[in-house]
């Protein structure tokens, strides 16, 4: 039955640049000619685009390193051992999110935890950025919102980009992009890049590595066949990944220490396979009616351990996406359609328990969108899911956009979403602890626990306005989402046995709700000189089994600002960028740690702290610039990031507390070049 | 005998200069429009849009252009040239009454021509 729905009657692109399926192929190029962070008063959803301009302005390495100038993800440090940055929108983490890569979804399951840091920032077209429930189209999952990350295609790309990196703390990346137009039908390229970090950093002495020691190797090959006259665009990419991290204490070697207690140390090793396609129809003379074909295999295994906890994750999946674009009478009422199927197979080993599974699931989809052409537009949008652990559900989604007055946008959404927790994949950073899992729930279908449902509604303002002059724009944005059913991680609850620790992981019995304020206040202060600042409020509770508390290491205050200034390109393409961006983080309630001898005991609450990055760019020509920065400037460390370091596999061991940077201060530089 | 052959060519030939004469679905046509600012493009293609047949319309204010894709069976570009003049745009050769001319907003009046008498 499943094999039916797969059938390829006809075949359709989606090739949008938004992320609701309703562009027609024609707009396969991104302008990034003006600003970095592109919102349209006319799109319904409230999206940001961030384009190349914007990937520049930071060391951008990967994925995970493209969020630091724009106010709308928070990013910091998912442990204080790996150095993975982890994102978090409206004040939930990445699980929360839908991250999808070219409009299949990409990271999620055993990739969660590092997923971001697999696509290297110089592959990166442009990221559209989506508050809030997002479409229907793409699938039930995403609670807070939607990612969604444009690579560089074939067909308009130049045929060779070299960037080389180097930073203070002995991380080294090469990238090479070669490009070859086969036919005026046919174009490829092939993406090479690889990164290491080869000497050992303690600079906080406490004979831990800041930052793991580290290898990767990532290619993709992409085909691109267009053929505008007829009407059809098609992709195939080929994706291979291998990534080695070694993290622990400077004298941990894997080769003597591994498995025993002389030194405590971890490796995580990943290799990622991909094969995807995308096969689209625009029907002649109707640029408005569409067929979008997507198909991706993926293929993730994970070799890891932490100390002595071992983590093995091997998953393959399968997504199938069908669908069809068109209109009701005009394009004032648009439509989209279609089908979708899934498939992921686990092979997840936590020590000794094995928690294989397989998960399938098959839906379909209707996304209405009426747009008046002038002022007002909404999209409707709903979908129909079998899943073999979630159940028969339905998803509901709206948004609606309103144009009071000139440059004024009103916005507001709800939605639903629902997902599977996949507790150790995305609660990684635990292993590195002395904490006892323990799963309380046994009748659910997911490790025993049921799913993860929530709605979350939102409502925005925007308005543009001139002062003195110059275009500057304020907002106000207010996001609730409220659970009906989370997957509670406990790090508060102390166990039995006083000094010891323990993660619990049980249904949620009360209430669990993330309402986040958000005001942004932006003004080009002078030609070439823009400012951009924000701030924001997050109330986020749980019911835990001690009560009701704040959620751990999050933030209720934070304050963000970014200057950035361009010098007037003069005689062939010369040019200076200078960019400063200052974060200030409130204090951050921090897990139970009171019942540590007090050497390994922390506050209730981290202190506050400002973090400042800055980077300056020099462009020699349209094919040559090069760039310095230094992160975190400011040099401030984490106060024991590692609890219990001196006796890693006694009882106050945690390495998953980290509410501030822990290397300090890091400085970078490197170059770009082009062949055009 | 030859007169039914006849005859037989003659409905063989209406037949097929019927069959060459099938309604563009989706034809493409260009309009001048006269307007000036944002609110004009508004109006202009709400009413575009407000005849039965007219799948998309777009009307640029640089350069005055409304494109229109319409469906020959339900409507003809006429009409959508009526439709934007009643609503006090110049469409084409279809001018709009003066009545209709002066409820525009200040800033739609734009320059006309006096019409020959």
């Amino acid at each position: 039955m499943m094999k039916k729905q797969i059938s390829i009657l006809l075949l359709t692109l989606l090739c949008s640049v938004s992320s609701y399926s309703q562009d027609t192929l024609q707009e396969v190029k991104v302008q990034s000619k003006n600003k970095g962070l592109q919102k349209s008063s006319k799109i319904t959803a409230n999206t940001t685009l961030l384009t190349s301009k914007e990937l520049l302005k930071a060391a951008c390495c990967n994925l995970a390193e493209s969020f630091e100038t724009n106010p709308s993800i928070d990013v910091n440090f998912s442990d204080a051992l790996t150095g993975t940055k982890q994102i978090k929108m409206l004040g939930l983490t990445s699980p929360y999110l839908m991250i999808t890569e070219e409009n299949i979804p990409s990271v999620r399951g055993a990739s969660q935890a590092y997923g971001l840091s697999f696509t290297p920032g110089t592959w990166v077209e442009s990221i559209q950025i989506t508050k809030g429930a997002g479409s229907v189209v793409n699938g039930y999952e995403s609670i807070s919102g939607q990612i969604n990350t444009e690579l560089l295609k074939p067909a308009n790309d130049i045929p060779f980009f070299l960037n080389a990196y180097g930073s203070t703390d002995s991380r080294f990346e090469l990238n090479t992009h070669f490009n070859t137009k086969i036919s005026d039908k046919w174009a490829s390229s092939l993406f090479v890049h690889g990164n290491t970090r080869i000497a050992k950093n303690d600079m906080n002495d406490d004979d831990f590595l800041d930052n793991p020691l580290a290898k990767q190797i990532n290619v993709l090959n992409r085909w691109q066949y267009t053929d505008a006259q007829k009407g059809w665009v098609g992709f195939v990419n080929f994706r291979y990944m291998n990534d080695e991290k070694q993290t622990g204490e400077i004298d941990f070697d894997p080769k003597k220490d591994k498995g025993t207690t002389n030194f405590w140390g971890s490796e995580i090793n990943t290799e990622r396979f991909n094969v995807s396609t995308k096969i689209g129809y625009v029907f002649p003379e109707m640029p408005y009616q569409s067929f979008g074909f997507q198909n991706a295999f993926d293929s993730h295994d994970q070799d890891s351990y932490f100390g002595l906890n071992q983590y093995n994750i091997k998953q393959s999946s399968y997504y199938s996406n069908l669908i069809f674009n068109s209109i009701i009478n005009n394009t004032m009422n648009k439509f989209a359609t279609g089908l979708n199927f899934t498939y992921d197979k686990y092979q997840e080993f936590v020590n000794v328990t094995d928690y294989s599974r397989i998960d399938n699931s098959v839906g379909a989809f209707f996304e209405y969108t009426f747009d008046n052409t002038s002022n007002f537009s909404f999209i409707a949008g709903g979908r129909i899911d079998n899943h073999n652990r979630l159940g028969t559900f339905i998803t509901p989604r709206l948004h609606i956009r309103y144009n009071p007055w000139g440059k004024g946008v009103l916005r507001a959404s709800a939605g639903r979403g629902k997902r599977s927790a996949n507790i150790f994949a995305e609660n990684q950073p635990l292993f590195a602890s002395s904490r006892a899992f323990d799963i309380l729930d046994t009748n659910g279908k997911i490790y025993g626990l049921d799913a993860e449902i929530a709605w979350n509604y939102g409502l925005s303002f925007n308005q543009g306005f001139s002062l003195f002059g110059k275009n500057s724009d304020v907002g106000i944005d207010f996001y609730k989402t409220d659970f009906k059913n989370q997957v509670v991680v406990d790090l508060y609850t102390a166990p039995a046995i006083p000094g010891t620790h323990q993660a619990l992981f049980y249904n949620l019995n009360g209430k669990s709700y993330a309402n986040s304020l958000q005001l942004d206040f932006n003004v080009e202060l002078m030609k070439h000189l823009d400012l951009r600042t924000a701030y924001k409020y997050y109330d986020i509770q749980t019911d835990y089994l001690s009560g009701r508390s704040e959620r751990p290491l999050q933030a209720k205050h934070r304050f963000f600002g970014n200057l950035a200034y361009e010098t007037h390109i003069v005689d062939k393409g010369k040019q200076w960028k200078f960019d400063f961006t200052y974060n200030w983080m409130g204090e951050q309630k921090l897990p139970e740690t009171a019942s540590n001898p007090v050497e390994d005991r922390l506050s209730e609450y981290s202190p506050s702290y400002s973090l400042m990055n800055a980077q300056v760019t020099r462009t020699f020509s349209s094919t040559f610039e090069v760039y310095v920065g230094g992160e975190n400037i400011g040099n401030y460390k984490q106060e024991k990031a590692i609890l219990g370091s001196e006796n890693p596999f006694g009882p106050t061991f945690d390495a998953s507390i980290a509410y501030a940077p822990v290397f300090g201060q890091m400085y970078y530089a490197g170059l770009r070049f082009k062949i055009k | 005998m030859k007169n039914l052959f006849l005859g037989m060519m003659l409905i063989v030939v209406a037949l097929s200069t019927q069959a060459q004469e099938k309604k563009n679905k989706n034809a493409k046509y260009t309009i001048m429009v006269n307007g000036n600012c944002e609110q004009c493009q508004r109006r202009i293609q709400k009413a575009a849009f407000s005849v039965d047949g007219v799948k998309t319309a777009n009307w640029s204010i640089e350069t005055h252009k409304l494109d229109v894709t319409i469906n020959e069976e339900k409507t003809s570009v006429v009409e959508v040239k009526k439709a934007v003049a009643k609503v006090g745009h110049d469409a084409g050769e279809v001018r709009a009454t003066k009545e209709d001319y002066d409820n525009l907003h200040s800033c739609c009046k734009y320059e006309r021509e006096e019409p020959a008498k």
